[in-house]
């Protein structure tokens, strides 16, 4: 992994964008990394669009705040226009090409495109849509490492939402490797 | 220390709190800090305290006023416009010597301004926002872990001096998660409250919990009694981190989220060669004067970054006191430095 991993995760409200990137940064954090995760709370919430920055760093996070970053996750085509000019060169952009509808304008980066939210559907629940872009950005960058980030839907999921856990790591995997 | 838990910084200040033995939580909602509230709604029936929305934020503070009376520790939260609300209980508070803990998660200014980050309450903090000669600590954390024990810290320094605390911080601390380490147990220091009106049981005489002192000279004394309070603080309480200031080219000044930035500034100019240093005051009442002094020989000058239009930067100036030129860079409305601006305003003060 690189010393410090940026990662901005960007939709819909209701999408699981802010828990993505929550459970990302727990996952870090029980690697021993030094995280932040920092969500958007701005007038566009209302109705609109979330984001999250998620910093998982070997050393402690200066601004939690990114002016850049080398990950982009997007699940909707108004969070790519707003973040797709802030991913480094050489980085990456995951997109769920199930709401996406355009094409990327970079040609420098790593595109993968993943029509998770039809996976998610043909799996019977929606809301693994933001897991299965976690599998693909886990797998490539190896940013946290997958047997914590089961603890950290342990840790982040309600008790009472744990039997989910098995399916959740299945649509991990189905990310993973498409 | 506890399991290692990733909280919102809203949330653990309320936790902070709980566990530093507050029982009495007023408060009323705003962006970006309402989170602690909400925390205080959930969590305060479970340990038999007090929460209560109050119908604004100035009847939150004079319960405020009411608890610390009765020798209770108590917390308010609010953000900027919430803040500047409460300034007439916050003066009676310092007036009557209570104890008690402010929260202000600032957001940008000025009126109803914006919800995002900023640190444009620092006069406001420092030099009195209410009426009268008076003090309060005002603590500026820079990290979830941080915001944790000071808020632990800010009870202890109330009861002991019964004085206001403030906790300052912005909308990224208190929105942000961050790893904390909760104590198995907190170190509490509160001394007897043998002035609080707690009822004389026919007893003792009346405890009187006042700010009004019609009696020039009564009330003189009473200010000089203040002045030695805060000068007492003042000489024991002062809390400041300097990093990398020996042989510093240039010693940035910053506090709270700006502080972080600056780590990450510092790390970019080594590798360009250049040496900055930096002095982080976590009280900004009182004012770590000394640090500056210590270092005013050393670099060829200083830089303030702040985000507001140049406050600490006049604390920083009478610190420095003119032995090197102070230069200052902020942003405002919400807007963040980035670490290549701070950068770039660093090699023009160099050039």
């Amino acid at each position: 992994m690189m010393a410090q991993q940026e990662i901005i995760i960007a939709g819909f409200g209701g999408q699981g964008i802010l828990s993505a990137g929550r459970l990302l940064a727990y996952a870090g954090m029980l690697d021993n990394k030094h995280v932040s995760w920092l969500p958007s709370y701005g007038p566009e919430m209302r109705g609109g669009t979330a984001n999250c920055h998620v910093t998982i760093s070997d050393e402690p996070v200066g601004s939690p705040i990114l002016n850049s970053s080398t990950a982009l996750v997007v699940m909707n085509g108004p969070s790519l226009d707003k973040f797709e000019s802030m991913v480094v060169s050489g980085g990456m952009i995951i997109t769920d090409s199930s709401l996406v509808e355009r094409d990327i304008k970079r040609a420098d980066i790593d595109l993968f495109e993943i029509p998770a939210t039809k996976i998610a559907s043909d799996m019977g629940n929606l809301t693994y849509a933001n897991i299965i872009l976690l599998g693909k950005l886990i797998a490539r960058t190896n940013v946290v490492s997958k047997e914590n980030f089961e603890e950290a839907l342990k840790k982040v999921l309600p008790e009472k939402k744990h039997y989910m856990i098995p399916e959740e790591m299945k649509a991990l995997e189905l990310g993973m490797n498409y | 220390m506890g399991e290692k838990l990733l909280m919102k910084g809203n949330e653990v200040i309320a936790e902070a709190a709980i566990r530093a033995g507050c029982r009495h939580y007023f408060g009323y909602p705003i962006t970006p800090q309402t989170e602690i509230a909400h925390y205080m709604a959930k969590k305060m029936p479970e340990v038999d305290g007090t929460f209560v929305q109050a119908e604004s934020e100035i009847a939150a503070i004079n319960m405020v006023y009411g608890a610390a009376s009765a020798g209770a520790r108590v917390l308010t939260s609010s953000s900027s416009p919430g803040i500047s609300l409460k300034q007439e209980g916050i003066s009676y508070i310092a007036g009557a010597e209570l104890p008690a803990v402010v929260v202000n998660i600032v957001r940008c200014g000025p009126g109803l301004g914006g919800i995002l980050p900023a640190q444009c309450d620092y006069f406001q903090a420092v030099k009195g926002g209410g009426h009268g000669d008076y003090k309060m600590v005002v603590l500026a954390p820079c990290s979830v872990q941080e915001l944790y024990e000071m808020t632990v810290e800010a009870f202890n320094i109330s009861d002991k001096y019964r004085i206001l605390t403030m906790i300052m911080g912005d909308g990224i601390l208190g929105q942000m998660m961050e790893a904390v380490e909760f104590k198995d147990k907190e170190d509490i220091i509160s001394p007897d409250k043998n002035w609080a009106t707690t009822g004389t049981q026919m007893k003792r005489e009346h405890n009187v919990v006042t700010s009004i002192f019609i009696n020039p000279e009564v009330l003189e004394n009473h200010n000089h009694k203040l002045q030695e309070k805060y000068a007492l603080i003042t000489e024991n309480e002062i809390k400041v981190e300097t990093y990398n200031c020996e042989n510093a080219d240039i010693i940035v000044a910053a506090f709270g989220t700006v502080a972080r930035i600056i780590k990450n500034v510092i790390k970019m100019a080594e590798k360009e060669g250049i040496k900055v240093g930096l002095i982080r005051p976590i009280t900004l009442w009182p004012f770590p004067e000394r640090a500056f002094q210590k270092y005013a020989d050393v670099p060829k000058a200083f830089l303030t970054v702040e985000l507001n239009a140049g406050q600490m930067l006049e604390d920083v100036k009478l610190a420095v006191n003119g032995k090197k030129p102070v230069h200052f860079y902020g942003r405002m409305g919400g807007m963040l430095p980035t670490q290549q601006e701070i950068l770039d305003k660093i090699k023009d003060i160099l050039k």
